[in-house]
């Protein structure tokens, strides 16, 4: 359907998809997600998932442990402030390479099985790191406090090019600007379109194609004489990479690193936003993540006293049964809401939020069609370009 | 010159002898047909030229180069494509797609990182993907999905598949299998243009309409055993062959 | 000497509750084909019922003691249980034993809440791929703890064995070792025996009854035994059904080992996949072997002085044990050959 697009859609995608999260800060201000930290989390988020679509959305290998990258990402960027620059480009060079040679190696251990074995390796060796993090890798980790700046910090280059943070803590900054609030958010944007056009080339190069063919026949793929292994451990090493990448931001957005950004739950949770949006589509994981980080904000805000007053309308007995129901899925329940989503979503649409787009819309083209009855004129719906793939 | 020995092949399972020194030599441009009533180890022997099983002894000389051990794909880089007995297409990928990447395979290789590069930059490719869908006869459904086809022409879909990829040997198990006669027929006149164009084609059948139409040596195989190997006039009148294959019966 | 059957010793519970969750997850792999990422939230329920019973048992009845008074000058508050002010000393025992009495509880709920999850959930997913089998049990998972979470809170909830399980076994001196040698908690003992009888009843149903045969043959080939004209899709939902009062007995009777929260299932499952990994997909026997393999191994590599050669070895020592079984030998311990080495 969408595979074949030109490159002239193609440029339209990726200035639209510029366009709008650059503008972010200003069109998502009247739904109450114009702040910089939340903006942040949609372009960390989102980087995670677009990489983790690539391994899951074209191969098809379900991983459950692409956390214990994001959390390696973070580690190493801590340490590169620690031990050398302040400043986040380095920071993030070295995360997505650590990200990327910890995922060789993990890689190359699940790849050596298929379907659900892969996705129980990859489960089990995630909460390996996720437990060393916490035992032997203390020296590297500083286990359940979580890796912090200080300021006797080494910090070699930014002393070598006379940078002096004086007597504060220091926070990243490029070249003087420093990374939280706005241009925290700008930095993460740009990135952010620099991942996404890179996946684009992924996907639309045979390269994407002999990624899609692993999901589709592995059998023919290797009688067509291709070697599945390969192709599937670069998919799983450039995802590995995206999450580094991505963890790498959350330490230069906010210096510190913890082991619970490895575990099992984070996991989960990309899972989820590439399947809520759209395993397989350029734009449903990058979508399915900026849903779930918005969503995750407004409900764990949401307390008994705000829901009160939401049903305020309603009579008393039924306001308060309301509140009682509905506050289990709020405040600290969001993740019952999560596991909830999680179950709906794979039960009735599969596709994720982009399947749904499609069937709305070859529904209205058909409604549309069914009206007009007259097949000479070109059907409005079908001339708008394709948003996804 | 023959392009496919096989010599003294054997291969047990358990104590069945499924193969019993079987020797077979492929000439170079023509259509060998392997035949045989059901059991007599026509698809072990098949599985033993494309490395999926290991002969216990014996050798299997493709152009001269063992292939035992070898990985599918290690087997096919060397020139040999596969046509299975269910077709093993790329069904959620458009005709297109599903030809262009064995193309690709044939010229990348059995692994490279092509990611920058569009594939509808890949001009040559497209054309070459374009001539042989022609070829068989799909040039119009190029933009469906392979899974929308009918057995027929998913059969043709994974002869270009095969075909794009110019080898020289082409492996058919059952090409045939579960079609009607139209369709059969219609498979038939486009191996025989296949074969026109001088791809060596080993086929392995079942259906004699098949094997006679187009076959230019046919080898008879019995209980692991090669009775007889001929063209097809002189397999027609073997009394071997009539006696192991059907019980005595005139063909 | 004395060591090393204690840390065999120890090993033995905690490979006792991995070898009943592995065999539930290879049960219903075996015979259903589907990856049950919510098996370890059906453990989490067990221990849950152990939790819930307690409660209820005590319910406490207030009675105000005018006769002495608090420092706050207000009477005295007198609680018993109801079931103690109903039914005196049973009363009494009933408390005491609320874990054991949990038994009786758990396995109709258990045996309930695996019959809902079969008709309502899983049996839609049989015909899906894996991947999508995977996600939704797992976001059942998640549904089930939060619920625990919000019912029964974020901590820890201690359980009690009965007093005449408190105490510590000489088990040295049970085996003609030398006495004050080997002595350990008497509970983890039961549990261990507990744990053997189960897999026992497991094995003897599946081995002499029919329907255990029937579920072997479904293990061995599905497919031909749906063409049988079995009436597979029936017995699937004991089956699923049984498998969780497995693990849901695992669950109650460990909870005096370890207080139940609500997380636990998720921690017990990632080990027990692996168990089954270590095992051989699809093998029972396996599935029982790797776990209490598996727990003597990492009682041994939690010792201080293996821990002073590697430190942090307990932490890993049993993924790291997949890894390699899974590198050499991928089917298993006892796994047939080719079944799932792809």
């Amino acid at each position: 359907m969408g595979r074949n697009t030109t490159p002239k859609q193609d440029w339209m995608l990726l200035i639209g998809f510029s366009v709008v999260l650059l503008a972010a800060p200003f069109l998502l201000t009247p739904v109450g997600a114009g702040y910089p930290d939340l903006l942040q989390k949609f372009a960390i988020f989102g980087i995670f998932a677009l990489g983790f679509n690539i391994l899951f959305g074209l191969t098809g290998y379900l991983s459950f442990g692409h956390a214990a990258f994001l959390g390696v990402g973070s580690y190493a960027a801590v340490w590169t402030f620690k031990l050398f620059s302040m400043n986040p480009i380095l920071a993030l060079i070295v995360a997505t390479v650590i990200g990327g040679l910890f995922s060789v190696i993990i890689g190359f251990v699940s790849l050596r099985r298929s379907g659900i074995y892969f996705s129980i390796l990859t489960l089990a060796l995630a909460q390996m790191s996720y437990n060393m993090a916490y035992s032997v890798a203390t020296p590297i980790t500083n286990g359940e406090t979580g890796l912090q700046l200080a300021q006797s910090d080494p910090r070699i280059l930014d002393v070598a090019f006379g940078r002096d943070y004086g007597a504060v803590l220091p926070s990243s900054d490029l070249f003087g600007i420093h990374m939280n609030g706005y241009p925290g958010f700008y930095f993460c944007a740009v990135i952010f379109i620099a991942c996404f056009f890179l996946s684009m080339r992924i996907f639309r190069s045979p390269f994407g194609m002999m990624l899609r063919a692993v999901k589709s026949n592995q059998n023919r793929m290797s009688y067509t004489g291709l070697n599945v292994r390969p192709y599937t451990l670069a998919a799983f090493v450039i995802s590995g990479m995206y999450a580094g990448l991505a963890g790498g931001l959350m330490a230069v957005t906010d210096p510190l690193a913890g082991a619970e950004r490895m575990q099992w739950t984070a996991s989960g949770e990309v899972v989820l936003m590439t399947i809520l949006g759209g395993a397989g589509t350029l734009l449903g994981p990058v979508i399915g993540a900026g849903v779930i980080k918005y969503f995750e904000n407004i409900f764990s805000a949401f307390n008994e006293g705000v829901l009160t007053q939401l049903f305020d309308f309603l009579p008393a007995f039924l306001q308060h049964a309301m509140v009682s129901v509905s506050s289990l899925f709020v405040g600290e329940g969001w993740h019952l809401t999560l596991g909830a989503l999680f179950m709906v979503i794979v039960i009735f649409l599969p596709g994720g939020l982009m399947e749904g787009f499609n069937r709305i819309r070859s529904l209205v083209a058909r409604l549309l069609r069914r009206d007009t009855e007259e097949p000479e004129k070109p059907d409005p719906i079908e001339r708008v370009p394709e948003p996804a793939e | 010159m023959s392009i496919l020995s096989v010599e003294n092949v054997n291969k047990n399972f358990g104590g069945l002898r499924a193969l019993n020194n079987v020797n077979l030599e492929v000439e170079a441009g023509t259509v060998h047909a392997i035949i045989g009533p059901n059991g007599a180890g026509k698809s072990t022997l098949l599985n033993c030229f494309v490395g999926r099983l290991e002969p216990d002894t014996g050798t299997v000389l493709f152009d001269g180069q063992s292939l035992l051990g070898l990985k599918p794909h290690q087997i096919n880089q060397t020139g040999v494509s596969r046509v299975f007995q269910t077709p093993e297409i790329f069904d959620d990928m458009t005709l297109l797609e599903n030809v262009t990447i064995p193309a690709l395979a044939k010229r990348d290789g059995s692994f490279r990182l092509n990611a920058w590069k569009a594939v509808r930059g890949e001009t040559e490719i497209h054309e070459a993907a374009h001539e042989c869908l022609a070829d068989v006869g799909l040039a119009e459904k190029s933009q469906e999905l392979a899974r929308q086809l009918s057995r027929g022409d998913k059969r043709r879909l994974e002869l270009a598949m095969c075909l794009v990829q110019d080898p020289k040997l082409l492996l058919l198990d059952e090409p045939t299998a579960g079609m009607s006669r139209a369709d059969t027929n219609n498979t038939i006149d486009l191996m025989r243009r296949i074969a026109d164009q001088g791809v060596t084609m080993v086929v392995i059948e079942h259906d004699m309409h098949v094997v006679f139409s187009l076959a230019e040596k046919i080898s008879v195989l019995a209980q692991g055993t090669v009775i007889a190997e001929d063209v097809p006039e002189r397999i027609k009148g073997d009394a071997r062959v009539q006696e192991a294959y059907l019980g005595g019966a005139h063909l | 000497m004395d060591d090393i059957l204690l840390q065999i010793l120890n090993g033995l519970d905690k490979g006792g509750a991995y070898a009943l969750i592995a065999l539930g997850l290879t049960i219903i792999f075996g015979t259903l084909g589907v990856v049950n990422f919510a098996h370890g939230a059906l453990f989490m329920l067990g221990a849950f019922c152990a939790v819930a019973v307690k409660s209820l048992l005590g319910f406490e009845k207030v009675v105000l003691d005018p006769t002495k008074l608090t420092a706050w000058g207000t009477p005295v508050e007198i609680r018993t249980p109801y079931i103690e002010a109903w039914f005196g000393d049973f009363g009494t025992q009933m408390l005491n034993f609320s874990v054991p009495v949990s038994i009786i509880i758990a396995i109709p709920v258990m045996l309930l809440v695996g019959i809902i999850m079969e008709r309502g959930l899983i049996r839609h997913f049989y015909k899906r791929p894996h991947a999508e089998q995977i996600l939704v049990t797992f976001g059942l998972a998640i549904v089930l703890q939060e619920i625990v979470k919000s019912q029964f809170g974020a901590n820890p909830i201690p359980q009690p064995a009965p007093e005449i399980a408190k105490g510590m076994v000489d088990f040295g001196a049970m085996i003609g070792l030398q006495a004050g040698g080997v002595v350990y908690p008497a509970w983890r003992l039961i549990y261990f025996l507990f744990s053997l009888l189960v897999i026992g009843a497991v094995f003897s149903f599946l081995q002499f009854t029919t329907f255990g045969m029937v579920v072997r043959a479904g293990m061995a080939d599905r497919e031909t035994v749906g063409l049988l004209g079995i009436d597979i899709d029936r017995r699937f939902t004991i089956v699923f059904g049984i498998a969780a009062v497995v693990a849901g007995l695992a669950g109650v009777m460990y909870t005096p080992i370890l207080s139940p929260d609500y997380h636990m299932g998720m921690d017990f499952l990632v080990l027990s996949f692996v168990v089954v990994v270590v095992g051989g997909m699809g093998s029972l026997p396996g599935a029982v072997v790797a776990g209490f393999l598996l727990g003597i191994v990492q009682s041994f590599a939690s010792m201080n002085e293996v821990k002073a050669i590697i430190p942090g070895i307990d932490q890993i020592i049993i993924y790291l044990i997949a890894v390699v079984i899974l590198l050499v030998r991928p089917r298993g311990l006892m796994g047939r050959k080719g079944v799932m080495e792809q």
